[in-house]
């Protein structure tokens, strides 16, 4: 742009007004979380997991201090893909599939928004595969959030592609014969910068994940197990329910030991290069015997993206978290270095550049 | 030529014509290898063209002698002994193509010393033997003064685009996914940097036009290209582009197909794939350069209607036009208008689709914009709020303004010219790259006294808005294009005319002969006279 308000840099604002980014000295009214609630009326089922994640989400936003003309929320289809609806910010409903595609080149244009993608388990895995990936491996700095209920909610109860293996949906009423992918085993696999999970009705977590998402900047992937009462009800229920959940997850926290557990006496414990559930205090093992969660690193991040009730607690949390230089920033330096060695373009001369020749 | 060239193009020489062969290359297994049974430089069967045999081979392998170099390095130099030759037929200054090599070759100066020497001694050769009796004087093509050089329609598009970047005060985004024969583009706007050109080489076709998108929706230019495959795969984000009304620009430079079909070779089939390939009623501003100077001017073209009219547009080359070349008169930049708009910053009575009572365009309010936040995307607006509406009327009334948008285009272009007589016997009406041929035939037949017009669409969605009256002002309409009878369709469903189709699709551009052959026996079916 060459518009002055859409020069490159952070267009974040801390909400007492002092600058958090380059340029920026406006004072800013503080923003609360019903600055974020738009006028439509949320059209949800009753009781869809759906509700949790845009209450969770509409509260976090004041804490990143860009006013919320800087913030877009970008979706492709499914039920997930209406929450930009509700988000009294910028927003973009686009196509099945294809918002991080948008979000790409939103984001290399206007380095200065904040830009968020909301996806869900068949838009971001299925049709959208590609994009994801894409996306996540080059770095482009935009929050992806998937809502995963391992089925296609929107179009009324098909098998996804995070649906177990035999599992009976209206596309198969045998069983599925196609075995899952693990979402965060595909985001390490293309490189995203930041990756985490976390659960919709576990508020408290799910805010503080999402508040490190937004933080990051780079390629965000976090999956949030989310429960879709019509079509696949009780899908995390075995280890999400509030009276078995602290002894079936596992609360990731970087640099310390992997403990879990209602009385916090379990913990995963490396036995050659595989982990495995110990007790502490049981056949010597002491917390020293533990992992230790480190977010850089790619074999640990590898076995967590794999661990899954009931043969392991679920891990949730920051599972991966690097500084890297990301898509927009290498672009506009590329600008910024050409421009310096060659100078700002010169139409005319561009023109008649070659060999040219005149007609009398 | 070799015995493949000549096979190959043997056909498109007219009776009398001049053939260069180099005959070292007839040899016994090249002649088998393209099928000839017999050596036609000797069995009598090239007798009614002018055949000149030249050991090129021979004489440009001595002619490199002693520079040190490799059999197939000198093989490799033979083409500049030709051309060399062919400098001498017609009389050419050799200074630029030897500017050339050495640029060309600046890291290899043996390299490039051989293919000077092989292009001098090429020409040279022309000049001390007997075998040509004449030397063709070509004058240079009549041109209006000014300063020119030689352009391609590709380069041209680029250059067209990063001009429109200029005019309109914004940058260039341009996400694309290679492909032949649009990836020139790509490559050549990626070392624009400096011009502010943000290119993205998309992971698919679908991706490219999805960044294109997002940074239109961010207030810069997003662009697209592709050829009819990479098309086929962006239909539906064009339909979103469509609903939501940002300004976007989608290059179609069109090959041979269905499917890969022949991708280097050129045709123009995508036309209602572009105009109607998408689901449901999804009306795009479709434009189409004729010549590759067109080119430059129709990719600014294209950005004035997208800005303008908050639209899709498409713009349509090919491959003969892509890679064809011509001199091209540059452009004062003061000749060229701005096309810069607004962006909406007003909150007072701001709605996302409430519509300019001319263009009917929404307001274009990028995200940034204080007070403006609000949403859009590919389910059916309410008009005005733009809220989501399932509303019946509502979704019909959208539907409407929709077509009239773009059908209200056609106030803001040049009507369709004609050149010849504004009536007569027959019209021949054509669009894209088949310019070049139709207007030569139509001239030779005007030459020839016959009552004969051409006019060369450069809209088509909406056509030029006298298009009804010029073709219904001719007892015929001849209507060639290089697919099977697309814009023919179009015209006779739209005016009800019995427009005639010529249709030819081998991949090639039409010869003049053919169409002035068909011009002339339609010509001869109304009982026309033509001397
Ligand atoms: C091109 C295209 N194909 C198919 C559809 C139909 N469709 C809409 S949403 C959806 C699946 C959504 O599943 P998921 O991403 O898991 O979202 P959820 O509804 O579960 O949140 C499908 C198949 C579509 N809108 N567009
Ligand atoms: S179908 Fe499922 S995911 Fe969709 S809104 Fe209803 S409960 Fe939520
Ligand atoms: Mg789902």
């Amino acid at each position: 742009m060459t518009d002055d308000k859409m020069e490159n840099g952070n267009g974040a604002r801390s909400a007492n007004g002092a600058a958090a980014g380059a340029g920026a000295t406006v004072e800013l009214p503080v923003l609360t979380r019903k600055d974020f609630v738009s006028d439509q009326e949320v059209r949800w089922c009753p009781g869809c997991g759906d509700y949790s994640i845009l209450a969770q989400t509409q509260k976090v936003m004041p804490d990143f201090g860009y006013p919320k003309e800087n913030i877009v929320f970008i979706s492709g289809i499914g039920c997930s893909g209406r929450l930009p609806y509700y988000m009294n910010t910028y927003g973009f409903h686009t196509i099945h599939g294809r918002a991080p595609a948008i979000a790409t080149g939103l984001k290399a244009a206007r380095p200065d928004l904040m830009v968020w993608v909301i996806t869900g388990d068949g838009d971001a895995l299925s049709i959208g595969g590609n994009h994801l990936i894409h996306s996540l491996r080059r770095n482009v700095d935009v929050r992806i959030v998937m809502f995963n209920n391992r089925i296609y909610g929107l179009t009324k109860g098909q098998a996804s592609p995070t649906s177990e293996l035999g599992k009976v949906t209206k596309s198969s009423p045998y069983g599925t014969i196609d075995f899952p992918v693990s979402p965060l085993a595909i985001a390490l696999a293309a490189e995203a910068s930041f990756i985490a999970r976390s659960v919709d009705t576990h508020t408290e977590h799910l805010q503080k994940t999402l508040e490190a998402a937004g933080k990051h900047r780079g390629s965000t992937f976090v999956e949030v197990l989310q429960n879709c009462n019509i079509f696949n009800d009780g899908a995390f229920r075995d280890f999400t329910d509030r009276e078995v959940r602290e002894d079936r997850m596992l609360i990731l926290e970087n640099g310390q030991p992997m403990i879990f557990g209602k009385d916090r006496d379990k913990g995963i414990r490396l036995n050659k290069h595989l982990p495995e559930v110990v007790t502490i205090g049981e056949n010597g093992v002491s917390e020293a015997d533990l992992l230790v969660h480190d977010e850089t690193d790619p074999l640990i991040a590898w076995m967590l993206a794999h661990l899954w009730w009931p043969d392991f607690p679920v891990p949730v949390g920051i599972v991966r978290n690097l500084t890297r230089p990301t898509h927009d920033q290498m672009l506009s330096d590329q600008i910024a270095q050409a421009t310096s060695t060659r100078g700002a373009g010169d139409l005319k001369r561009l023109l008649n550049a070659g060999e040219t020749w005149t007609v009398e | 030529m070799n015995p493949a060239a000549l096979k190959a193009n043997l056909g498109e020489l007219p009776a009398g014509g001049a053939l260069i062969v180099n005959e070292d290359a007839f040899t016994a297994q090249n002649l088998q290898k393209v099928g000839y049974a017999a050596n036609p430089l000797t069995d009598g069967s090239l007798k009614q063209w002018n055949v000149f045999n030249v050991p090129i081979s021979t004489l440009n392998g001595r002619a490199l002698e002693g520079l040190g170099l490799t059999n197939k390095q000198v093989d490799l130099t033979k083409n500049f002994f030709a051309l060399g030759l062919m400098f001498w037929l017609y009389e050419r200054d050799m200074a630029g193509t030897t500017a050339w090599i050495d640029d060309k070759f600046s890291k290899r100066p043996e390299i490039a010393e051989a293919n000077k020497r092989a292009l001098k001694a090429g020409y040279n050769f022309g000049e001390t033997t007997e075998i040509f009796h004449e030397r063709y004087i070509v004058p240079p093509a009549k041109l209006a003064a000014g300063h020119y050089r030689n352009i391609t329609g590709n380069e041209a598009t680029a250059l067209g685009f990063v001009a429109a970047s200029k005019l309109a005060g914004r940058d260039l985004f341009y996400g694309s996914y290679p492909i032949t024969p649009a990836s020139d583009i790509l490559h050549q706007l990626a070392g624009y940097k400096n011009f502010g050109v943000k290119t993205f080489q998309a992971e698919d076709e679908i991706a490219a036009i999805g960044a294109a998108i997002g940074a239109s929706y961010g207030g810069a230019m997003g662009m697209t290209a592709s050829s009819g495959p990479g098309i086929a795969l962006k239909q539906e984000a064009l339909g979103l582009a469509v609903m939501v009304e940002l300004p976007l620009v989608v290059v179609d430079v069109q090959r041979s197909g269905p499917s890969t079909g022949m991708p280097t070779k050129t045709e123009q089939a995508d036309l209602l794939q572009v105009l109607y390939g998408r689901n449901s009623d999804s009306p795009v501003a479709v434009v189409a350069p004729a010549t590759p100077s067109e080119c430059f001017l129709y990719a600014i073209e294209a950005w004035r209607l997208a800005l303008k009219y908050m639209t899709p547009v498409v713009y349509m080359s090919d491959a003969f036009l892509a890679t064809g070349a011509e001199p091209w008169r540059i452009p004062s930049l003061d000749d060229l208008p701005s096309i810069a708009v607004e962006n909406r910053t007003e909150r007072e009575g701001f709605y996302p689709y409430l519509r300019d009572e001319t263009t009917l365009a929404r307001p274009w309010a990028v995200p940034g914009t204080p007070g403006l936040e609000h949403r859009i995307g590919g389910l059916e607006k309410a008009d005005i709020l733009g809220n989501v509406s399932y509303d019946p009327e509502n979704h019909h009334r959208m539907q409407l303004l929709r077509q009239a948008k773009i059908a209200g285009i056609a106030g803001d272009i040049p009507p369709l010219e004609v050149h010849g007589p504004a009536e007569g016997d027959l019209l021949v009406l054509g669009w894209g790259s088949t310019y070049g041929a139709i207007r030569s035939a139509v001239e030779r037949l005007q030459s020839k006294g016959a009552s004969i017009a051409h006019a060369q669409l450069r809209y088509l969605n909406p056509l030029p808005a006298n298009t009804g009256e010029v073709v219904s002002s001719y007892k015929r309409v001849l209507i060639p294009e290089v697919n099977l009878g697309q814009l023919s369709m179009l015209i006779r469903a739209r005016f009800l005319i019995d427009a005639i189709g010529y249709n030819r699709v081998r991949g090639k551009p039409f010869r003049i002969a053919e169409l002035e052959a068909e011009a002339e026996r339609i010509l001869q079916t109304i009982g026309a006279t033509v001397r």
